[in-house]
């Protein structure tokens, strides 16, 4: 089986999965949900790590450290803000 | 460091991010399940800081302490009610940090073009995270300008517009398709992440304010399919795998804010609704209003509630816009320690996202088993003696559901018109989003109470402990 089609299967799976889990949100989380997907979706900082640290060129330096920024907002961000809102979320009585 | 580790302890971080995502299925668990989230990207950052390709960490320091300081204290900073704000632009960070890696991953690849041939599927991968990445980029930063209202709120409309975006559709994959067939060129990936910014930019403009959680929920499920992209880009299961988690997460939430409304994503999308409404709409409005419209005061409503026992919130934008959460609190305490029974009935897209108005109330303290979701809410609303909307009208709109040719026709909405008396706090009749009139407020048992959210609750709220 070449690369490819690995990394294919992988990602159709993952995407089976990703909708099992997500329909089992309930809508008071719906916000939260977004917030903190989001946070996951800053996953490619690992591809911007590489970029940044490989030091292939000036151009693929730059590019890196930007990216390395943006997602790093979205990470810290994302994840920072769905536990503020998350946190308010209680029972009482 | 060897690269079977490395990838089993990508594996463990992915499984983290399912069983995060697991978590957020009952508040109860939510907070553990975020934390595991995070607990799998800093796994997934360690492992791979400790590659050792690395040659230079300034870059990768330097870019996480600003983005590290810029989104902590952004995160730790911005309100609840500019929530809608906040998400919209971390979406297009992340479809941005995609278009950037893809990039420095092309640049890199044809630069090495001469020794090794650009394998086709990596140059398609490069051209998808490209061009998603950069309309997630461009949409996002108009989604954050429209919320914030730094952009008209407005359906923007000009003529050709469509054709436009169509063109410009085309000619990316036009550029796309030379990038697959010249690998070494590397200004065509400029060229293309150009004309996708514009489509970007171009497809959200048109896009009315109340239509936003639609927006906001489509771009999140690019971001996550851009990061999928870049994924196969670098042959990387971790980033294929949490992206495609977010692309369906935002995609089921796409699809929910369009069955809430009854229309197809592409009507949300083109048909540009919100744009200025004609002036036909408020004569109809005048002839179901004329006579009918009971205005009342909150010393009466104080007196209705004193003699009920149930009493049902119905929470719209305009509470979000009042910042009315917190006023709503201390009534909702005040009548059930009167001995009422107090609940929320929230419809889904009310608010600029998915889910806006259960987090303003969970600001403000308030239980998260008062909050009804709009099945729920509906099943006992024939039980309720009175019904409190602020700031809502298209959701509880009866046209919705009784008649066959308006815009709202089809939509799901709260049915406040079976309580037994609706209280309707509001500034005026003008009509909601969908620029029509709502035969709710000339019922029967509606009562109109004609003010500024906060201030109406206020009063409320004093009149009920003066009774």
């Amino acid at each position: 089986m070449s690369e490819f089609v690995l990394v294919l299967t992988i990602f159709v799976l993952a995407i089976f999965v990703g909708f099992e889990v997500i329909t089992k949100v309930p809508p008071i989380l719906h916000t939260p949900l977004m917030s903190g997907s989001n946070a996951i979706s800053g996953i490619t900082i690992i591809g911007a790590i590489l970029s940044a640290g490989v030091q292939y060129t000036a151009l693929t330096t730059v590019l890196g450290f930007t990216a390395m920024v943006f997602a790093t907002i979205n990470v810290v961000g994302g994840f920072l803000v769905t536990h503020r809102m998350l946190d308010m979320f209680k029972r009482k009585g | 460091m060897s690269v079977d580790l490395v990838n089993i302890v990508y594996l463990i971080a992915a499984s983290l991010f399912v069983l995060g995502l697991k978590g957020l299925s009952h508040p109860r668990t939510a907070v553990r399940g975020n934390m595991l989230g995070a607990l799998g990207m800093f796994i997934a950052v360690v492992v791979t800081l400790i590659n050792q390709q690395i040659i230079g960490f300034e870059a990768i320091v330097g870019g996480l302490i600003l983005g590290g300081v810029i989104g902590g204290i952004w995160a730790v900073k911005v309100p609840m009610t500019g929530m809608p704000q906040f998400v919209g632009l971390c979406n297009g960070f992340g479809g941005g940090a995609s278009v950037l890696v893809a990039g420095a991953a092309f640049v890199e690849a044809s630069l090495q073009a001469g020794t090794n041939a650009v394998p086709v599927q990596f140059s398609i991968a490069t051209v998808a995270s490209g061009m998603i990445g950069s309309v997630t980029f461009w949409g996002s930063l108009i989604a954050f300008g429209k919320l914030q209202g730094l952009v008209s709120e407005k359906a923007v409309r000009f003529p050709a517009d469509h054709f436009l975006k169509a063109l410009m559709l085309l000619a990316g994959l036009v550029v796309g398709v030379m990038i697959v067939m010249n690998p070494g060129v590397t200004e065509y990936y400029w060229i293309m992440i150009a004309i996708a910014s514009m489509l970007g930019i171009l497809l959200v403009v048109p896009v009315g304010g109340a239509d936003m959680p639609v927006v906001v929920a489509l771009l999140n499920s690019y971001s996550g399919t851009a990061a999928a992209a870049t994924g196969f880009v670098l042959s990387n299961n971790v980033l294929i795998i949490a992206g495609s988690l977010v692309g369906a997460s935002g995609f089921i939430l796409t699809q929910i804010m369009c069955n809430a409304m009854n229309r197809s994503l592409a009507n949300v999308m083109f048909a540009g609704v919100g744009g200025d409404t004609g002036g036909g709409e408020a004569m109809a409005g005048d002839e179901i209003y004329d006579g009918k419209v009971k205005s009342t005061t909150p010393e009466e409503v104080a007196m209705l509630l004193d003699s009920v026992r149930s009493v049902v919130f119905v929470p719209g934008y305009g509470l979000a816009v009042a910042q009315a959460q917190h006023a709503v609190r201390d009534l909702s305490n005040l009548l059930e320690s009167k001995g009422l029974k107090v609940t929320f009935a929230i419809h889904p897209v009310a608010g600029r996202m998915p889910g806006h108005m259960n987090v303003l109330l969970a600001e403000a303290d308030i239980s998260y088993d008062k909050l009804k979701d709009m099945d729920e809410a509906n099943t006992g609303f024939e039980q309720t003696d009175i019904t409190l909307v602020i700031g809502a009208n298209d959701v509880i709109n009866p046209l919705a559901r009784d008649s066959a040719d308006t815009p709202l026709t089809g939509m799901p909405i709260l049915d406040v018109d079976k309580s037994k008396t609706v209280v309707v706090i509001k500034r005026s009749l003008s009509p909601g989003f969908a620029g029509i009139a709502n035969p709710l407020f000339a019922a029967d048992n509606c009562l109109m109470l004609f003010a500024d959210g906060k201030q109406a609750i206020q009063d409320l709220t004093a009149a009920v402990k003066d009774a």
